[in-house]
């Protein structure tokens, strides 16, 4: 037999060209970042879990010593029951307004859709702070909610509604690209057979969106879970875990529970991730590439209601933003009402957020420049370069971590790891070179998502065609890969940008007072009661964020003007 | 090993996990040859390309290039231009720029690299689309312009991936005779990989059949077709009656017909093409002459693929080829009656 004589043959193994091991090397450097300044840090956090401060392992000790602390396991209780209550409010009132953004002819779409974005371009503290100016002790409308019963705003309640308006957009998104991936001819066999409106949608409907809201679901009990600015500001004397791990670690320098905490918010992130990720498998799997898009005929009773909810929400919004950037207008609130830079100038001048203003600037541009590289990089040389199967699975693994590690507790390992007297990493610790790169880190796995389905949309055989023609792969790069994909690497960039813009809760554990960020700025003002200033400060960096994306789009249109003129 | 042998094969061999793609292959391809590889989907026919291109290793084997052992070597530093079914043809680039990607790598002076590309762009058929972006030019278009991005650097290989499949019929006719005629007047030794039995015996100079990991036969295009080497190719290489037949006593009985046939007893099956039972002339007394009766007529415009049964055949069904003018001239339709002869010595038997 052939085969028998050919199984005594040795393996084959293809000489390594000098540009491939270029391709290793540069694949082995990003294995390198991304191990020293995601995966260390996590390993830091699990090791102060099992250790006692003088460093000894103490099994399961700090877990034992944590669920014995009845202050400690409220707000564990405390911290489930308020993301629940969100995730149950939000998830319906986002699944009506992409029902209606995708199934009905209301006027008015684009509008409608930009308005509830618009949260997404500031911190999400200052849906907090706009809270208290409505129903705060000196709140607009104290009485009416107090005439529902509601004592105060400070505490869960507070806590419930401002998460509602901070995590709505993002439960929107995923709901709407559900919705999207409908095939119409579903619908019009059910036409065909006379089924009623009602039973379509829950047989055809409520079915093809199935994953997208167990996604949004999972993703807003995340979201709020984790989440530090809101409950801070508006939380009063109610704690939940975000706060207790800044408590125990800044507060009291106890790492050892504070790590244990961290690992408690760990927990959901990894099940949300892990169940997103094969929801997402069945979700395409379900969509043939034969389907046809659904597309809804006018009905005007149905698409009056339609745009009536959707007005309801956009004005809760608007309201929601507007009182933010009234009252950091107001001389002083709620005696005086004309307005005012008073705040700006005390913010910006007085309390020194200029110089925080700048540092947020200058660290979101760091992020959008060096994290576009690095995550379109490393995207490349995953997708396009060939060899070490290994290291370039590992790679992958590490690209996608980020998604499951809430920001907290990355950055409470960031002060673990580079902390550490003997780290020779030491030295970055407080600067803002640590701050950027955490951030980097911290947005990786949509940035790289971003640039894998850039490439992935390029024809597989152009770096077989150029090793036939012996162009090395980086030329093929710059001349190909990378005109092709600029509007990828702008949407990326951009991404980067505003979120380091708006982010808070990697970066508290890490500013130093020379390079405190606008965000961190914002807290403090709040802290120190300066709540106009505070809010002025949020307004300002939602400006900031405006104007970027604006900016961007200019670039993107312009790019594609430049570069783009071959595509028709 | 005949002196002009160009590239060799030996024993090579490639498994993916457990699966073995390919099993112990070896041939040889000569000078200026135009080889196809020819078989169904899944039968190993792209990733032996793919292994003489370097783009996949082989598990275990070697592959030689002109006396030169590239067995180990990777794609850059091998010798040959490739065209894929998808084109691969850089978007953003104009059709010059494509052409000469290869080219500026060389340092080859640019008046010089320009005259190359204006040279090949008319090589293929369309000259003055220089400055034009690959969008812009249909499918058969990007695909000449594929092979000149291929040839500029002129490789001594030249291997093609399904490069007609993408396109549409008459398109894929028209561009196979242009590879064909271009590829003889370059005399560049060339691979295509097809699984369109009607495009590998339209040009290839030998075909290479393949199935399951394994070569089945390599021959001409005529041994191909009318000596096929198992009942594998002959199924696959164009249209065939399969009839069962037993052999007894140095004589092949099916039906009622009988052919002389040696060896010892067993049953056998028949392999008999459509073209080859006659309808005409029909000579009296002949052996090979039975009735049939026509059980369906499939209209295919000049000619007709007609179905016919008969007691000679054991009510077996037999597909022959009639020309429509025959039919209408003898009045046949179904249910009638008609003599046929089969060509005894073009029947093979497995």
């Amino acid at each position: 037999m052939p085969l028998s004589t050919a199984a005594k043959l040795p393996l084959v193994r293809q000489r390594v060209h000098w540009i491939d091991h270029l391709a290793y090397a540069a694949l082995a450097l990003v294995a390198l970042i991304l191990m020293a300044f995601l995966a260390a840090p996590l390993i830091a956090i699990l090791q102060q879990a099992v250790q006692d401060k003088a460093g000894d392992f103490v099994w399961l000790d700090n877990f034992i010593d944590y669920a014995r602390t009845p202050a400690l396991l409220e707000s564990l209780w405390n911290s489930v029951w308020v993301s629940a209550a969100v995730t149950a409010i939000t998830v319906p009132l986002a699944f009506g307004f992409a029902y209606a953004l995708t199934r009905s002819c209301m006027p008015f779409k684009a509008l409608f859709r930009g308005i509830t974005l618009i949260p997404l371009l500031a911190p999400s503290l200052l849906s907090a702070i706009s809270l208290i100016y409505w129903f705060g002790n000196q709140g607009v409308l104290k009485g009416w909610m107090q005439g529902l019963g509601v004592e105060q705003i400070y505490g869960a309640p507070g806590i419930v509604i401002a998460e509602c308006f901070a995590v709505f957009p993002h439960a929107l998104m995923i709901l709407v690209t559900a919705l999207s991936l409908s095939d119409a001819r579903l619908y019009e066999a059910a036409n065909a057979m006379g089924t009623s409106a009602r039973r379509k949608f829950f047989t055809i409907t409520l079915p093809g969106a199935k994953y997208g809201l167990i996604s949004a679901a999972l993703v807003t009990f995340t979201l709020v879970i984790t989440d530090f600015g809101i409950p801070k500001v508006i939380g009063g004397s109610f704690n939940v875990l975000a706060t207790d791990v800044f408590k125990l670690v800044i507060g009291q320098q106890d790492f050892a529970k504070g790590a244990v905490v961290a690992i408690l918010l760990l927990a959901p992130a990894v099940l949300t991730f892990a169940v997103d990720n094969y929801v997402s498998k069945r979700q395409t799997a379900m969509l043939t590439a034969r389907a046809v898009p659904y597309r809804p005929t006018p009905a005007r009773g149905y698409d009056a209601l339609m745009t009536l909810y959707c007005c309801i929400i956009a004005l809760l919004v608007l309201a929601m933003l507007a009182m933010a950037v009234f009252a950091s207008f107001a001389s002083f609130w709620p005696y005086n009402l004309t307005p005012s830079l008073g705040h700006y100038t005390l913010g910006l001048v007085d309390a020194e957020v200029g110089v925080g203003f700048m540092n947020s600037l200058k660290m979101s541009a760091g992020t959008a420049f060096f994290g576009t590289a690095l995550v379109f990089c490393g995207a490349y040389l995953l997708e396009k370069t060939r060899g070490m199967d290994k290291l370039r699975g590992f790679v992958r693994m590490l690209a996608m971590l980020p998604m499951a590690v809430p920001g907290l507790v990355l950055g409470l390992g960031y002060i673990f790891f580079f902390n550490a007297p003997d780290n020779p990493l030491n030295g970055l610790y407080h600067t803002l070179t640590l701050l950027t790169l955490c951030t980097i880190v911290h947005f990786y796995t949509t940035g790289h998502l971003t640039a894998v389905t850039a490439l992935k949309s390029l024809d597989s055989e152009f770096e077989a065609v150029s090793a036939s023609l012996k162009v090395p792969f980086f030329k093929t790069f710059w001349r190909v890969t990378l005109p092709i994909c600029t509007p990828a690497l702008v949407d990326i960039a951009r991404y980067f940008f505003i979120n380091a813009m708006t982010t808070i809760s990697a970066v508290v554990f890490l500013y130093s007072p020379e390079t405190k960020v606008a965000s961190i700025a914002i807290l403090n003002l709040d802290e120190a009661g300066e709540m106009g200033a505070a809010a002025a400060m949020a307004v300002l960096i939602g400006m900031a964020s405006t104007i970027a994306t604006l900016l961007f789009m200019a670039l993107a249109w312009w790019i594609n003007r430049r570069t783009q003129a071959w595509r028709e | 090993m005949t002196h002009d042998t160009f590239l060799e094969l030996r024993h090579i061999r490639k498994e993916f996990g457990g699966f073995t793609a390919l099993q112990d292959i070896n041939l040889d391809i000569r000078k200026s040859e135009f080889v196809c590889f020819l078989g169904p989907s899944g039968c190993g026919k792209t990733t032996l390309l793919r292994i003489i291109a370097g783009l996949e290793v082989q598990t275990a084997g070697e592959v030689h290039q002109g006396g030169r052992d590239i067995s180990r070597l990777p794609p850059a530093l091998r010798d040959y231009g490739i065209v894929f079914q998808s084109y691969a043809l850089f978007p953003n680039l104009t059709v010059a720029d494509n052409v000469a990607y290869g080219l500026v790598n060389r340092k080859t002076p640019r008046a010089e690299a320009a005259k190359r590309v204006s040279e090949l762009v008319r090589l293929v058929g369309l000259p003055g689309s220089e400055a034009k972006y690959p969008s812009q030019l249909s499918g058969g278009q990007q695909q000449r312009i594929a092979l000149a991005r291929a040839l500029a650097t002129s490789p001594g290989l030249l291997l093609l991936d399904e490069p007609l499949s993408a396109l549409d019929a008459l398109e894929r006719v028209r561009l196979r005779q242009e590879i064909r005629a271009l590829q003889q007047k370059l005399g560049v030794t060339t691979i295509m990989v097809t699984h369109d039995q009607e495009e590998a015996l339209s040009v290839a100079d030998r075909i290479v059949v393949m199935n399951q990991g394994l070569i089945e036969q390599v021959g001409t295009p005529m041994e191909i077709y009318r000596e096929p080497a198992s009942p594998f190719v002959a199924d696959f290489v164009g249209k065939v009656n399969v009839l069962p037949a037993h052999v007894s006593g140095g004589e092949m009985r099916f039906g009622a017909l009988r052919l002389p046939c040696d060896g010892a007893d067993r049953d056998v099956k028949v392999y008999l093409r459509p073209e080859d039972v006659l309808a005409r002339p029909i000579a009296e007394g002949d052996p090979h002459v039975f009735n049939a009766t026509i059980e369906k007529i499939e209209f295919l415009g000049s000619f007709c693929h007609v179905h016919v049964t008969s007691p000679a055949l054991d009510k077996h069904k037999l597909t022959v080829y009639l020309s429509l003018n025959f039919l209408s001239e003898q009045s046949l339709q179904i249910g009638s009656t008609l003599p046929l002869r089969l060509l005894p010595e073009r029947i093979k038997v497995f």
